[in-house]
């Protein structure tokens, strides 16, 4: 797979964002909202944005037991803070029936580090390759991994786990599609190279 | 860890531009709506919107009853927060620093500071680059967008005319502003001195904006959107989400319409997700045209 062709899921969030960074990346970038779109790609990135407005709109356009089942298949994944939600298999206050893709053996507290005034910036390192800026926005944390999750990052306060990976799947709370650095990106295209 | 591994220093920073900016960012393709009580927040969250705004009045009302209009009760705001997951946002009079001061300490979102208030001041708007909550404000055009972004504003949507139900402001707002966008992107850098000038904003800014041709922050739209198809052709004219204000409880059946301007925000470029969800919506918000407005009673003419 010399390019791969790697989708943004585009039902709300920084699409434009990620389609960027997947480009500076090395990958062909394409935006999917239906499950036609969803067959032409390698690999998938669920964006930033509101998790409850995505799942509301996954399951309206038919799209949630689409990737459930590409998932399954093998298709690698990279989501960032709400897109991390949406590949958890177990969500902490979400809202009421709030459901998710599925597919790494975590759970995931939704607006774990507060509010608005909460979000912050902050340097850490990830997947041991050095110091990033991660920008965390009313982000999730991780409570919990089960054992084949490699825990890639952990942030302060409270040495949290902010970016996992378990085979094909990629998660962060923290948004590098807004640095300008395409170091997770990059990672991630590596990844979808080996599958 | 092993001494090869690069220093990475722990001090995380709140409140920077980019932080501010990029909430926004996440908001992108999405439907902030106007609301009143905890019911209608709740109702807002289940038919999928990104956000919401919280206030007393919808704008429709805050037209037919007059008088002064000012920030929320905190009661009710706190009331919002608890009864939601997704962000709350709420307005603050025009140059009301204070109003401003008091939403940051409740915790809210993001501060609307917003013309469908009574301004507070005619001359100055808030220093929002002295909040650690970002800010949203309105703009008719290019000049009066960057004038806000200077202030510090993190996120822009264009005016409109609020609680009118009639979309014609929110597209010329939108077009001028994107015009105005495209004939300054075309400008040879000698002429971006004057440009500056006309635009009443820094130059450092429009020569920024010259070279990108975009904004430096998202771009809504908002005042007058009541239908999905007004939320589809405003994205399809360049807005990069929707707020809705009177048009989803000042209609017939509030649940199923913020749900359909939702569905039509997200596939604004597709006919028959449009049409679809047009389908059986009962009464739109009854409307008035701007045109029957008398000038100095139109909500856009706030803001300098």
């Amino acid at each position: 797979m010399p390019v791969p062709t790697i989708g943004v899921l585009a039902l709300q969030g920084d699409v434009r964002e990620h389609v960027r960074a997947l480009e500076e990346a090395g990958a062909k970038a394409v935006t999917v909202r239906r499950p036609g779109e969803l067959e032409t790609v390698d690999a998938l990135v669920v964006p930033g944005g509101e998790s409850t407005t995505m799942w509301k709109l996954a399951v309206t356009f038919d799209m949630l037991e689409p990737v459930r089942a590409r998932i399954a298949g093998g298709m690698p994944v990279y989501g960032s803070c709400a897109g991390m939600i949406m590949l958890a298999d177990r969500i902490e206050d979400g809202a009421a029936g709030q459901q998710t893709f599925g597919g790494i053996d975590m759970t995931v507290r939704r607006n774990a580090f507060g509010r608005q005034v909460d979000s912050f910036e902050a340097d850490l390192d990830f997947a041991g390759r050095g110091p990033l800026r991660a920008v965390f926005i009313r982000a999730p944390w991780v409570e919990s991994v089960g054992s084949p999750v490699e825990v890639l990052a952990r942030a302060e306060p409270g040495d949290r786990i902010v970016a996992v990976r378990q085979g094909p799947l990629l998660a962060t709370s923290f948004h590098p599609e807004l640095t300008g650095d395409a170091g997770v990106h990059s990672y991630f295209v590596e990844m979808v190279r080996e599958f | 860890m092993s001494s090869s591994t690069p220093e990475v220093t722990e001090t995380a920073i709140t409140g920077t531009a980019r932080v501010k900016r990029g909430m926004a960012e996440m908001l992108k393709g999405g439907v902030i709506m106007d609301v009143v009580n905890a019911e209608q927040a709740k109702i807002a969250e289940d038919a999928g919107a990104v956000a919401v705004m919280a206030l007393e009045r919808v704008p429709a009302d805050i037209r037919a009853q007059g008088g002064v209009s000012r920030m929320s009760d905190p009661d009710m705001i706190d009331g919002i927060i608890e009864a939601v997951s997704i962000p709350v946002m709420a307005k603050a009079r025009i140059g009301h620093f204070v109003e401003a001061q008091v939403l940051q300490s409740l915790g809210v979102d993001y501060i609307d500071e917003s013309e469908v208030l009574t301004p507070a001041d005619y001359a100055n708007h808030i220093d929002k680059w002295q909040f650690t909550v970002p800010f949203v404000c309105g703009a008719t055009n290019l000049g009066e967008a960057l004038r806000r972004i200077t202030e510090g504003a993190a996120m822009i949507r264009s005016k409109g005319e609020a609680g009118t139900g009639d979309v014609s402001n929110a597209v010329t707002h939108m077009r001028t502003i994107r015009g105005e966008l495209r004939r300054l992107s075309s400008l040879p850098e000698d002429e971006l001195y004057v440009a500056a000038k006309e635009l009443q904003a820094p130059y450092e800014l429009v020569a920024e904006v010259a070279r990108t041709g975009k904004l430096p922050v998202v771009l809504f739209t908002a005042g007058g959107i009541a239908t999905p198809a007004d939320a589809a052709m405003m994205m399809q004219l360049g807005a990069e989400g929707v707020f809705v204000g009177s048009g989803i409880f000042k209609s017939g059946n509030p649940a199923q319409r913020a749900a359909a301007i939702v569905k039509a925000t997200t596939f604004h470029d597709d006919p028959d997700v449009v049409a679809k969800v047009s389908r059986g919506l009962g009464e739109a918000m009854v409307g008035i045209n701007v045109d029957d407005i008398p000038v100095p009673h139109r909500l856009a003419e706030r803001g300098w």
